[in-house]
């Protein structure tokens, strides 16, 4: 039995009137790549964003029902938001590095934590960017600007500098989508290495992604969560006709 | 009209160019001119005397160096008080509150402030500090007027520059666990640091070259100023002076030529070191 690290339970979320998560229950495994996979405004990035807060950002974002992460209510009042964000990392569709250099990049959530040694910073630098495969390539052009990375090594960064603040969780918002096939396979690679270390949830809106890399999938539509299983499952025979619709390209 | 004048496109796209050049080179020309005539009178006028020198005799001799202290002291204060006040607006306007009836008052407020004549800061001044509050004539009443007169200036493009920096970096610095204060002083602030000095460098030049506002609240006395409460002459109110009372157009015309000078060697500077904070940046 593996253990549940996330519960979510008769989640809904609001954006005003509008509701754009439904009632969503699920599990989310530790060590897992939790695939979540759906039409565009399925809801699927809301849930991400409610995972780990971001929609606060958002005037007249609201919800019900309750998320547990590691036991904690993250919508209770004692919650510390700040350390929240911290142990769920996000990285985003477009890679979207801060106009600084590559190594202030990494260290940025280390140094607003008041983190300033030379010695451990470094340290922190080569290990985020070898976990994220782009050491290699960056290693001797560091104190550069981030700004001049190619797209598929912004979006190595930008998981390099989750890595950084030692999350526990890895939310990813479609981080291949605007990426060419090697670097999306690179990508791909490194999520892998990653699982042994750290619990990922990924949303996709490429299916075959979920079905490379997954070992579980959700399919979310119209802010509702249809099914989840084992990928094989989803992809071979899911229960839902809608499930079976949408990987066969008839809709969505 | 499209029967009555029809032209080629290309006979059309000639005449358009035509009239842009002409536009444009009518503004160059009157730029050209002013600086000419400035430059052509007051440049004989330029010597080291002149910039290290006293004026003598209500300013028909000596040089001008009280006016340029008591022109860099006023400028200093009005920007030391109105860049803290202004862009500390524009942060609150921009990410510390929502689009509502306030920020538009507030944003109102600004604009109506941008939109009166400098004289009436100048009266306002008068009875704020030097009556009211007992600055007297002096640096710091002038330099307290100036401020609010630029402020707007200073609020608006702030506000610009801030709203300009892409929101996606405000939300990966949020995702990295920043309170909203780091996001402003740590990414929010360094993105909109050029549109922010473009702002400042406008009030710069509108302060040094203010006179309305400054000649009811510094004064005129042509001492060397010795403190903030003394009485000054800033440069452009002793050019107003020489001229307008006919004391002596020759250092008139130097006056001019060193205040339209230092606004040109402040504007390559700034626009220099922005240029290597950009490349630097990107």
């Amino acid at each position: 039995m593996k253990e549940r690290v996330i519960l979510v339970r008769d989640f809904s979320h609001y954006y005003g009137q509008t509701r754009s998560l439904n009632n969503i229950n699920l599990d989310v495994y530790r060590n897992e790549i939790l695939g979540i996979i759906g039409p565009a405004k399925s809801g699927k990035s809301t849930f991400l964003a409610c995972l780990n807060r971001l929609n606060d950002l958002i005037p007249g974002s609201r919800v019900e029902g309750k998320i547990l992460i590691d036991g904690q209510d993250i919508y209770g009042p004692e919650l510390d938001v700040v350390a929240l964000r911290r142990k769920l990392g996000m990285v985003f569709a477009t890679p979207v590095p801060l106009p600084m250099t590559i190594y202030e990049n990494i260290v940025y959530g280390l140094r607003l934590l008041g983190h300033n040694s030379r010695k451990e910073l470094d340290l922190v630098v080569e290990d985020s960017l070898e976990k994220a495969g782009l050491w290699n390539e960056v290693k001797d052009r560091l104190q550069t600007s981030a700004l001049k990375l190619s797209g598929g090594q912004q979006q190595r960064l930008c998981i390099a500098r989750v890595l950084a603040l030692k999350p526990e969780y890895i939310l990813l918002d479609e981080p291949t989508s605007g990426l060419d096939p090697i670097s999306t396979m690179k990508i791909e690679d490194s999520l892998r290495a990653l699982k042994k270390d750290y619990t990922i949830i990924l949303v996709t809106n490429n299916t075959k992604q979920a079905a490379r890399i997954a070992d579980r999938t959700a399919f979310f539509l119209m802010g509702e969560l249809v099914e989840i299983d084992e990928t094989p499952v989803i992809f071979t025979r899911p229960m839902d006709k809608r499930t079976e619709a949408y990987l066969e390209g008839k809709f969505g | 009209m499209g029967n009555l004048l029809r032209l080629k496109p290309r006979t059309e796209q000639k005449i358009a160019q035509f009239f842009m050049y002409s536009l444009t080179s009518v503004a160059v020309i009157v730029l050209v001119f002013i600086l000419v005539v400035i430059l052509k009178n007051g440049l004989p006028q330029l010597n080291l005397e002149f910039l290290t020198k006293n004026p003598v005799d209500m300013g028909r001799g000596g040089g001008i160096l009280s006016t340029i202290v008591a022109t860099i002291f006023l400028t200093f204060i009005a920007l030391l008080v109105a860049t803290p006040l202004g862009v500390g607006t524009a942060i609150y306007l921009t990410e510390y509150t929502v689009e509502s009836r306030i920020t538009r008052i507030i944003r109102f407020g600004a604009e109506c402030l941008a939109g009166i004549p400098s004289i009436i800061f100048g009266l306002f001044g008068f009875i704020l500090f030097v009556n009211k509050l007992k600055f007297g004539w002096s640096i710091l009443s002038g330099g307290l007027t100036l401020a609010f007169m630029v402020l707007p200036t200073i609020i608006r493009t702030s506000e610009e520059a801030i709203k300009a920096v892409p929101s996606c970096y405000r939300l990966v610095s949020f995702s990295l666990g920043s309170t909203r204060w780091q996001t402003v002083t740590r990414v929010v602030l360094p993105s909109a640091i050029p549109g922010i000095v473009t702002g400042v460098i406008l009030s710069i030049g509108r302060s040094i070259g203010e006179t309305a506002a400054v000649i009811f609240t510094a004064g005129s006395a042509l001492r060397l100023p010795s403190s903030v409460f003394s009485s000054s002459r800033t440069m452009a109110v002793h050019f107003y002076i020489l001229a307008k009372e006919g004391v002596s157009m020759p250092k008139a015309y130097g006056t001019a030529a060193v205040l339209v000078i230092s606004i040109l060697i402040i504007n390559v500077i700034t626009y220099y070191l922005m240029e290597k904070y950009i490349r630097r940046k990107s």
